[in-house]
């Protein structure tokens, strides 16, 4: 398929290549980071992270109309106030169903599965019924559409260049609060020993409340990103959630680096494969190779080492 | 009789059924069209339909929950505007038309068992449904075991052809050939790049427009991609078409990958005003998502849009609007929809009869000169003659009418040559 090119061409395409596989590793970690935090630090599978997700997206959607009709002055920068109210929304809600569900299931862990798979069709009906079984858009500011020439040849996705670095922060900003604050440590307190931390005068409650709403809001957070690169409508949440457990899994639930890594390598192979190959063919070797390892190691790439 | 009715007519017809009604209960002659003059029941329904002297019951089978609800909305709208118009108008055969609506669910089992359910105890006299052809393949055998009549509004694949179903959307033939030779005509084009959803529609299309890029038109196909349903990520894709520099990017990828497809295309700093693209499954409804910014330039090829200029369009279009909002759009299977009352009411009316049987044997020749997509006819084969059209995405999420075929476009779902 290369002999038609020459050598330029096929740089400058592979190193277009290269963005494209490290654009999809933003996008992984991005959506994995809220869920690594509750499946992995609480041990909640949650499977309505997609719907979360979405609730950032459609907040996005509304402040941008918002802006359209009130401020249009500022529209272009409303995109980061939205991401910081998609933060909020979905954290509040996050909070919410702690309290009135979560909190109730943590020593039946495999019926957090159930109950949030039914808190996902609630949520889905509920966007459905509020804002319209239709797809919505979502208008960006000028700036962000388009794409970065670097040479003649070689053009960089704007949004893509924006979600990474995004990504890069709010890991810098996850990492920063549960490996070095104060707050971080009282999580991973409660993690190993809920008895042993409460006992030591840790709110464990209001620990794990704050734990589960933060991870919703850093999905709230990607949903509002990814408002720039997928749809936003009542099911859209459904694309992501297997992709979502595949990383953290693959990953070793309870480590933050295995999530990265596992990010990493889902996405370069994934992004490789499709350029050979067709989309769908690609898909089934990469999920081929997840098996495969996990089979060889159930725990995951990176995983706790804890006394049996 | 029930109030689904909140609009009264004043018509010749409606004052001549009045004054031969005055043996009824005056409360149903206060501002309402009046049912009950038609032919005797014994003669029209021989078979135990639900018909009564005043009423005739059709089914509306379609997802309002579910994945699909995005899409099968319109559908159920136009249906139920088309349903509403026809019983202002006096109904079929002197019957109000009366619908049971039933939800899919995106789950084609859900559909087949609400299909049996419509036809063995409601005993619809029709049904108007299904959207996916995974729904219609499903409900399929039940329409074909209970003798029912199903009016299916998408387009689709072809390789079917059942007594049981009127197809009023375009099988695959009618709508991707036109276009090709289009586009091939006019930007001369010979290289061109197919990416698909990974399921049967866009695979049997894709198939066909393969052929017919090699065999009539003597191109090239420079590349088929797949991708599976709901996948979010181009980028490598948008990759491979920047190497093979296509003359035609040609697309059947559907659902919210649809979305994410063209925003990355932007992104990626691909102008759909230089670069040709021919998308067989992107309407107004498509759009709303997709946002007009992101896609205008590119080129749909399908029967019916929004802007279409002509009388039945310019009353159809503001009586949508009226009905379901002014926001709301009309893509192509939302109008293939609204057909699906209106041949019915044709062909029963031409039957003298609602028997399926009789329904199915004249359906054929059936025309419809009120549809907004211009005058349309039923095929031997229960298809559509329709005309293929091409429009050109703008900004504000409507199309521009490009090109249109001279004549109707004859359906032809077992193509020679193209399998």
């Amino acid at each position: 398929m290369f002999g038609d090119y020459s050598l330029g061409d096929l740089g400058s395409i592979f190193v277009m290549q290269g963005f494209a596989g490290l654009i999809l590793f933003s996008v992984y970690v991005l959506m994995a980071l809220g869920l690594a935090i509750i499946f992995g630090q609480m041990g909640v599978i949650n499977m309505a992270h997609g719907e979360f997700m979405i609730l950032g997206a459609y907040v996005t959607w509304m402040t941008s109309n918002l802006f359209q009709t009130y401020l249009p002055g500022l529209f272009a920068g409303y995109f980061f106030l939205a991401m910081i109210l998609a933060f909020l929304a979905s954290g509040a809600l996050g909070m919410l169903v702690e309290w009135g569900l979560i909190r109730h299931l943590y020593k039946r862990p495999l019926d957090t599965l159930l109950a949030t798979w039914g808190l996902s069709l609630i949520l889905q009906q509920a966007y459905r019924s509020i804002f319209g079984a239709r797809e919505v858009g979502v208008e960006l500011p000028p700036w962000m559409l388009g794409s970065l020439k670097v040479t003649d040849s070689i053009e960089v996705p704007i949004n893509g260049v924006f979600v990474m670095c995004l990504t890069v922060l709010i890991t810098i900003v996850v990492a920063y609060v549960m490996y070095k604050s104060r707050w971080g440590r009282q999580v991973r307190a409660v993690v190993q020993n809920r008895i042993m931390a409460g006992a030591v005068g840790i709110n464990t409650e209001k620990v794990d409340r704050y734990t589960f709403g933060l991870g919703c809001g850093i999905a709230g957070i990607a949903g509002s990103a990814f408002t720039m690169i997928g749809s936003t409508g009542p099911t859209s949440g459904q694309l992501y959630i297997v992709d979502t457990f595949l990383v953290v899994v693959f990953g070793g639930a309870a480590s933050l680096l295995g999530t990265i890594a596992s990010a990493f390598s889902i996405s370069q192979t994934q992004s490789t494969l499709e350029f050979f190959m067709s989309g769908s063919m690609a898909k089934v070797l990469t999920l081929l190779a997840v098996v495969g390892i996990l089979m060889l190691r159930p725990q995951g790439l990176f995983a706790l080492k804890v006394r049996k | 009789m029930s109030d689904e009715i909140k609009r009264g007519l004043q018509s010749p017809l409606r004052r001549k059924l009045l004054m031969g009604m005055a043996a009824l209960p005056a409360i149903s002659m206060l501002s309402r069209p009046s049912f009950g003059a038609g032919p005797a029941t014994s003669a029209v329904n021989t078979t135990g339909l639900a018909v009564t002297d005043t009423e005739v019951t059709c089914g509306i089978l379609h997802s309002a929950t579910g994945t699909m609800a995005i899409s099968e909305t319109g559908s159920i709208q136009a249906e139920k505007l088309a349903i509403e118009q026809i019983n202002a108008m006096g109904g079929i055969l002197g019957r109000k038309i009366k619908f049971i609506q039933e939800d899919g669910a995106s789950d084609w089992p859900t559909f087949a068992e609400k299909a049996k359910k419509l036809l063995v105890n409601d005993k619809v006299a029709a049904i108007m449904g299904c959207w996916t052809s995974a729904s219609r393949k499903a409900v399929l055998p039940v329409m074909e075991q209970y003798n029912g009549m199903l009016y299916y509004p998408t387009f689709y694949e072809g390789l079917e052809q059942s007594k049981n179903v009127i197809y009023t959307g375009q099988e695959a033939t009618q709508q991707i050939l036109a276009g090709l030779n289009w586009i091939a005509k006019e930007k001369g084009a010979k290289s061109f790049f197919f990416i698909g959803s990974d399921y049967i529609w866009p695979r049997t299309s894709n198939k066909i427009a393969r052929k017919h890029v090699e065999n009539v038109l003597k191109g090239k196909v420079v590349g088929e991609e797949y991708y599976a349903l709901g996948s979010t990520q181009f980028n490598s894709v948008i990759n491979k078409i920047k190497l093979t520099k296509p003359d035609v990017i040609f697309t059947d990828v559907v659902g919210g990958s649809n979305v994410a497809f063209y925003k990355q295309l932007k992104a990626a700093g691909i102008d759909l005003s230089k670069q040709a693209l021919l998308t067989i499954s992107v309407t107004e409804d498509e759009i709303d998502g997709i946002g007009g910014e992101n896609i205008a330039g590119a080129y749909a090829c399908m029967k019916y849009f929004q802007s279409l200029d002509n009388p039945n369009n310019k009353a159809f279009v503001p009586a949508f609007k009226k009905q379901w909002g002014e926001k709301t759009v009309i893509g192509d299977v939302t109008q293939a929809a609204y057909l699906g009352p209106w041949l019915w009411k044709l062909t029963v009316e031409k039957a003298g009869s609602f028997d399926i049987d009789k329904v199915a044997a004249a359906s054929p020749g059936i025309e419809f000169k009120g549809a907004p997509e211009g005058y349309v006819r039923i095929h031997e084969n229960h298809h559509l003659w329709s005309k293929t059209r091409v429009g050109r995405a703008k900004l504000d999420g409507q199309f521009e009418l490009i090109y249109e075929t001279a004549d109707l476009v004859e359906p032809d779902p077992f193509p020679k040559g193209y399998q």
